[in-house]
């Protein structure tokens, strides 16, 4: 028996006006400081009384967005470098998102279009697959863009990089647990990925919620079912920090999804397969804990066949569980549970890895 | 006696008043079934004309007076999700007047006055039209300029949205007729409501008038040279502009659809958004006379000018325009042209005439179209 304690990921329907994260807290017996990041509220992220004084007081904010600034304000070189960087980003998401719109058109005619039953699955999965071929295009290409900025410029080398990481560094050591809230995702995925975040949770227990929760899963996933200018297609933003490996967390379905359009709900499923499509309405959680889900309330899965259910834990993990949360996090497990070791890598080149296959689930 | 519909009961109560008030407490005016809609004024007068802008229709109407009552009527058929204005015509002792529809309270103003406003079968005035408490609200700060375009001092009132901050870059829209659009579109509470839900991003809007907007608007050089080289130079000097063509955009309905237009013509590659309602884009197939009159001379020369050469201007364009006026001909006719450039065109038409309700009904789409909002990305 190993005595390693798992870290643990807890993400949480959006806690805006049914905040659910201090419950959860005490439910889990964490005790102690809380880290905060709320770099995702951009410059208002030192108004977290409210989310502080949700969790009674004992928290510190790590200020991911304002060091950011005081890095960029030091460092006018890594600044500019940053500026081009994000402008060719925004250039290479405007490029797929054109690309994907057409895709989706196609997928849209296929799906609709008489073809014979011996054929109909397969041409099916070909236009789907044209999908996944563009979102595996793209999250390449950003990627390349991240290691091309990493080679060089070096980011972590740098002296106020360096000097900031170390202050959060010794800021997390004070802390029993890390809870990530939402905002602007890519803004909370610049901050996260400037400090290296990846390799400064170690074994914190993470709450994530909103764009906290897409940030530290896989791909990072931008959806409105019903925006203003008309029909968007769903788009593969970046890559998160793969706390939790093929899960697509999928916040606010109340507002932003129309899970009643199985077509929808199919296509989004076969897209991204192998990876779990999980809509996490608000009062919902689910905890992942070494290599797998050790609880759920509340959470949806959007299944291929263009249902959806309740995320329930295999029967195997239930009868661990019992559906509950466990007791306690800190609760030794099997050696075998142990998650994949962790690269030393960034998440980056981590999450450039091949993929699976995506066959369907 | 058939009493399928609501006319018909009102007249069958006529002389019960207690039944006529219940009636009218529990019935709003115009008589909405489905697609058939009643007009109805009560009183002794001698005749009463229905008097409206749906082009296609007859503009007057009479209604016809029920046999021994004081109800005057007119059932006509109107589309679902219409929205109509219109006065009724008064005669009497010799006399006529234009009114108000007395037993109907939804109003539109414009810079003549108000008219009634017959909202057919599921129109709904949209919820972002009005003052939403949440929303933050922008402020409207003055600016002069002295233009030597124009010879003389120009202003206007720039919109700077809450939390305004220099560190950051805006984009600039400038809005034609701005006057009417924050009077009569109610674009200050558009803008307040769109940004607080994030449907199109934090901008500065410039509203500009002009006292001859007929001249000034009608592809004017002056005015293109105004808006283009000391208008939006002069923002940029004092505020954080995102310096591209695609955080620059011109909005204008009727004439100022024709004044952004020109002046993205004028000026090619320099605004990357366009917003053009009910542009008054007249033209001819043959000759340079129109039946629009002299007013319209420049334009026609303009529309015509473009239609045997057009180019890509701009990047994105946002044209909508009701199909109850007479402009949609014209405003159909520019959009194939529009999009054969490789311009990105999306175009709406909508059941309502030329106004302002119409104008600030297009408000949401068009704007979050050509500048969407970062509601994609923020998940709170």
């Amino acid at each position: 028996m190993s005595t390693h304690t798992p870290r643990s990921v807890v993400l949480l329907g959006a806690q805006r006006f049914e905040p659910t994260l201090g419950s959860v807290v005490d439910q889990l017996g964490v005790r102690g400081r809380i880290a905060l990041i709320t770099a995702g509220w951009q410059e208002r992220e030192a108004e977290d009384e409210e989310l502080s004084a949700h969790l009674g007081g004992q928290t510190v904010n790590l200020s991911l967005h304002a060091r950011g600034n005081t890095v960029f304000a030091a460092d006018h070189e890594l600044s500019v470098a940053h500026r081009e960087r994000q402008v060719l980003l925004r250039h290479l998401q405007e490029i797929y998102r054109i690309r994907l719109e057409h895709a989706f058109e196609a997928e849209r005619e296929v799906a609709a279009y008489d073809a014979p039953a011996a054929i109909r699955d397969e041409v099916r999965q070909s236009s789907i697959e044209a999908i996944r071929t563009l979102d595996a295009w793209h999250v390449d290409h950003c990627l390349r863009v991240h290691d091309e900025f990493e080679r060089k410029h070096k980011v972590a080398s740098r002296p106020e990089v360096q000097r900031q990481r170390e202050e959060i560094a010794r800021a997390l050591s004070d802390c029993t647990a890390l809870a990530i809230a939402g905002g602007h995702v890519a803004v909370l995925l610049n901050r996260l990925d400037l400090f290296d975040l990846h390799e400064l949770i170690g074994d914190h227990t993470v709450f994530a919620w909103s764009a906290g929760a897409m940030s530290v899963c896989d791909r990072v996933v931008l959806f409105h079912d019903d925006p203003p200018e008309g029909r968007v297609a769903r788009q593969v933003l970046d890559v998160g920090l793969r706390l939790i490996p093929q899960a697509i967390p999928l916040p606010e379905p109340e507002r932003r999804l129309d899970l009643a359009v199985t077509e929808r709900v199919t296509l989004q499923a076969r897209r991204f397969a192998p990876s779990l499509c999980l809509a996490l309405p608000a009062r919902s959680y689910v905890i992942w804990q070494g290599a797998r889900f050790v609880a759920a309330q509340g959470a949806i899965e959007l299944c291929a066949t263009g249902e959806t259910r309740p995320f329930a834990l295999p029967a195997t993990m239930k009868r661990a569980s019992d559906s509950s949360p466990p007791d306690s996090l800190h609760a030794p497990i099997e050696a075998h549970d142990k998650p994949e070791a962790t690269s030393t890598s960034t998440r980056r080149r981590k999450a450039s890895e091949p993929r699976g296959t995506g066959k369907q689930r | 006696m058939s009493r399928d519909r609501a006319i018909d009961e009102l007249i069958a109560c006529w002389g019960e008043p207690h039944r006529v008030r219940a009636f009218m407490g529990t019935h709003r005016f115009p008589l909405v079934e489905g697609h058939l809609v009643t007009f109805v004024f009560i009183g002794n007068v001698d005749g009463v004309n229905l008097r409206h802008w749906v082009y296609g229709l007859e503009s007057s109407t009479t209604l016809t007076r029920a046999p021994n009552t004081d109800i005057w009527h007119l059932t006509l058929e109107i589309p679902p999700s219409s929205r109509v204005e219109y006065k009724f015509e008064i005669e009497k002792s010799g006399h006529r007047e234009w009114i108000e529809d007395p037993l109907n309270r939804a109003r539109a103003r414009d810079p003549f006055g108000a008219n009634s406003v017959l909202q057919g079968a599921g129109y709904v005035v949209p919820e972002w039209t009005r003052p939403d408490p949440l929303a933050r609200q922008g402020d409207l700060e003055p600016f002069h300029l002295e233009s030597r375009a124009f010879g003389g001092r120009r202003g206007g009132h720039l919109y700077l949205p809450a939390r305004f901050r220099r560190s950051r870059q805006y984009p600039l829209v400038v809005v034609h007729d701005g006057d009417d659009y924050i009077h009569y579109a109610e674009m200050m509470t558009v803008l307040n409501n769109l940004i607080h839900r994030l449907e199109i991003p934090e901008m500065l809007v410039a509203f500009i008038s002009s006292s001859d907007r007929l001249r000034e608007y009608a592809d004017n050089e002056a005015h293109a040279r105004y808006v283009t080289e000391e208008l939006l130079p002069y923002i940029g000097r004092h505020f954080p502009l995102i310096d591209q063509p695609h955080g620059r955009a011109l909005v204008g309905a009727s004439f100022g659809g024709v004044a952004s237009f020109s002046t993205a013509c004028r000026y090619p590659g320099v605004w990357g958004r366009l917003l053009l309602q009910s542009g008054s884009f007249a033209f001819t197939d043959i000759g340079k006379r129109n039946r629009r009159g002299p007013l319209f001379d420049r334009v026609v020369e303009f529309v015509n000018g473009y239609r045997a050469e057009p180019k890509a201007v701009s990047q994105r364009i946002y044209v909508s325009c009701g199909v109850y006026e007479s402009l949609i001909y014209e405003n159909r006719s520019l959009v194939p042209l529009l999009d054969a450039t490789g311009m990105q065109v999306r175009f709406t038409e909508a059941r309502d005439g030329h106004n302002w309700q119409n104008w600030r009904d297009r408000l949401r789409e068009g704007l979050s179209w050509l500048f969407p909002g970062p509601l994609l990305f923020v998940y709170e």
